[in-house]
């Protein structure tokens, strides 16, 4: 075991406990705060991944922004404990399923991408998480599902001020 | 063991370099609160503390010790853990800024050395924006966690203008970027202070001034104060706080002044540059400490500028404050980048 192997132990067990820990949380702010824990410990895996940009674009986007006005929401609405709508066990198995079927769509298709037997992963190596590399290929090899992934904001920028601006 | 196989010396450098930078803001921060006092008596005509030793130079400690003696009351209907985590969220977002502001150039020390930054990683300013965007959570989960609707009121007042003023941050901070072509603050600096080269505050007058407005928002700072309008929210979000655990709101709002002045200082006024002076030609160590006292000089004139827009400037409405960061600074900031961008352009063609 050495540094890196103890952090990515480390970071992991802290990703999964998190993860479990805002599904069984019964207070929705637990739960958001716990849901940045993990994003904090994804991007922990970012950087032994040598992937400094994407680690902080992750907590700048989803710690900082994203999860803020999930807080706000909640704390806005007041939601509590009590107040969640209870749900049959139907729903909850039907839930299982649909999340279970999920997942093995999931893992077959990252399965089927690279061949992974038999294959460790590169920490410290590589670097196309570095700012530059992921620019180039930004505005190089991508830039057509680039500039129409921000079209696609702008809509929905449109769509919030629409909404807001409804009288 | 290949567990402990990497570099002491190293870890332990950097371990006494975080400890004496954490120590001296918070150090700074303790007497920002007393020139805030005294700027506030100086600008009012009245003497300001002046009974704790000489000048009232002792101030800051009986006012913390107070802090500290005081009865630590934690309401029952709040929430307890989060009620705590509040004030140290607050705090720790407000240090961790200091770990990618380049102090000073290197020092020497029996021929090994030693940077003056904690960390000069290549992604240094969005570290700073990270973090910034971060210490909202301890306003928010404080304010929440009280289980008072004025301090929910504030906090997510509090939140909104944060958010609001980030994206202004953020797109003044991209047309600095697209100057000195680096994200890490030490090529940022070192860039201002290459021969021939100006401050980039010569290239983005504009682009300052909006950065500045910002930072007054991020620090809640007047006319921003809105989180605590205390004639319209009694005190704010932290009202329910008591003890050392309300210094450390107050106290964090100073550190977050020390750190949104070094790094103003050190995107647009050179750092620990000396202006009109060749450090290369002084003593490595020399320059060194002479950077460290020219980057506190600068930083001490920021914090004495936030103080002088406190006691001057009175507070904005809400509605004018989301006004102005959305009508008018987004848009000016965006100017200013295709502005620079536009120039940057013509000089490469």
């Amino acid at each position: 075991m050495n540094t890196i192997q103890v952090l990515f132990f480390f970071l992991s067990v802290l990703a999964i406990f998190s993860a479990i820990m805002v599904l069984v949380s019964k207070n929705p702010v637990h739960s958001v705060l716990w849901l940045i824990t993990v994003f904090f410990a994804i991007s922990g895996h970012y950087i032994l991944l040598n992937a400094q940009f994407l680690a902080i674009v992750n907590l700048i986007v989803y710690a900082g922004a994203i999860m803020v006005l999930f807080l706000f929401v909640i704390m806005l609405m007041n939601l509590n404990a009590d107040t969640a709508p209870r749900k049959n066990l139907w729903m909850k198995l039907a839930g299982v399923i649909s999340g279970g079927c999920f997942l093995m769509v999931l893992v077959s298709l990252v399965r089927q991408t690279v061949e992974l037997t038999g294959k460790t992963v590169m920490m410290k190596e590589g670097n196309i998480g570095l700012i530059r590399n992921l620019g180039k290929a930004l505005f190089t090899d991508f830039v057509i599902p680039f500039e129409i992934s921000s079209v696609l904001f702008l809509s929905a920028m449109v769509g919030a001020v629409v909404i807001g601006k409804k009288d | 063991m290949t567990l402990l196989a990497f570099d002491w010396a190293f870890l332990l450098e950097k371990l006494i370099l975080i400890a004496i930078i954490v120590l001296a803001s918070l150090g700074i921060a303790l007497y920002t609160t007393f020139a805030e006092r005294k700027v506030a008596g100086a600008l009012q005509d009245r003497p300001g503390p002046n009974r704790a030793g000489p000048f009232g130079l002792f101030q800051p400690f009986a006012d913390g010790l107070k802090l500290i003696m005081k009865e630590e009351i934690i309401p029952n209907t709040s929430n307890k853990g989060l009620f705590i985590l509040g004030p140290a969220l607050a705090m720790a977002a407000a240090l961790m800024t200091c770990a990618v502001i380049p102090w000073s150039s290197h020092i020497e020390v029996g021929g090994h050395k030693i940077d003056l930054q904690v960390a000069d990683i290549n992604i240094g300013v969005l570290y700073i924006f990270g973090v910034v965007s971060l210490g909202v959570y301890g306003i928010m989960i404080g304010g929440w966690a009280s289980n008072n609707k004025f301090s929910l009121m504030a906090a997510l007042r509090g939140a909104s203008q944060a958010i609001s003023y980030e994206l202004a941050m953020g797109l003044s901070l991209i047309a600095v970027l697209m100057i000195s072509g680096s994200l890490s603050l030490k090529t940022i600096v070192d860039g201002q202070m290459a021969a021939g080269g100006f401050w980039n505050i010569v290239y983005q007058p504009l682009g300052f001034i909006i950065f500045f407005i910002c930072a007054l928002a991020e620090c809640n700072r007047t006319p921003f104060d809105l989180p605590e309008a205390e004639n319209e929210l009694n005190m704010g979000y932290h009202q329910e706080y008591s003890s050392m655990k309300l210094g450390f709101y107050l106290f964090s709002e100073y550190v977050n002044m020390i750190m949104s002045s070094a790094v103003m200082a050190s995107l647009y006024f050179g750092g620990y540059d000396i202006p009109f002076l060749d450090e290369s030609t002084l003593p490595v160590n020399t320059a060194a400490i002479l950077g460290v006292v020219a980057l506190l000089a600068k930083i001490v004139f920021f914090l004495f500028l936030f103080m002088w827009i406190r006691w001057t400037i009175p507070r904005f409405r809400y509605d004018q404050l989301m006004h102005v960061g959305w009508k008018n600074l987004i848009p000016l900031a965006l100017f200013n980048m295709l502005l620079t961008g536009a120039v940057i352009l013509w000089q490469q063609g």
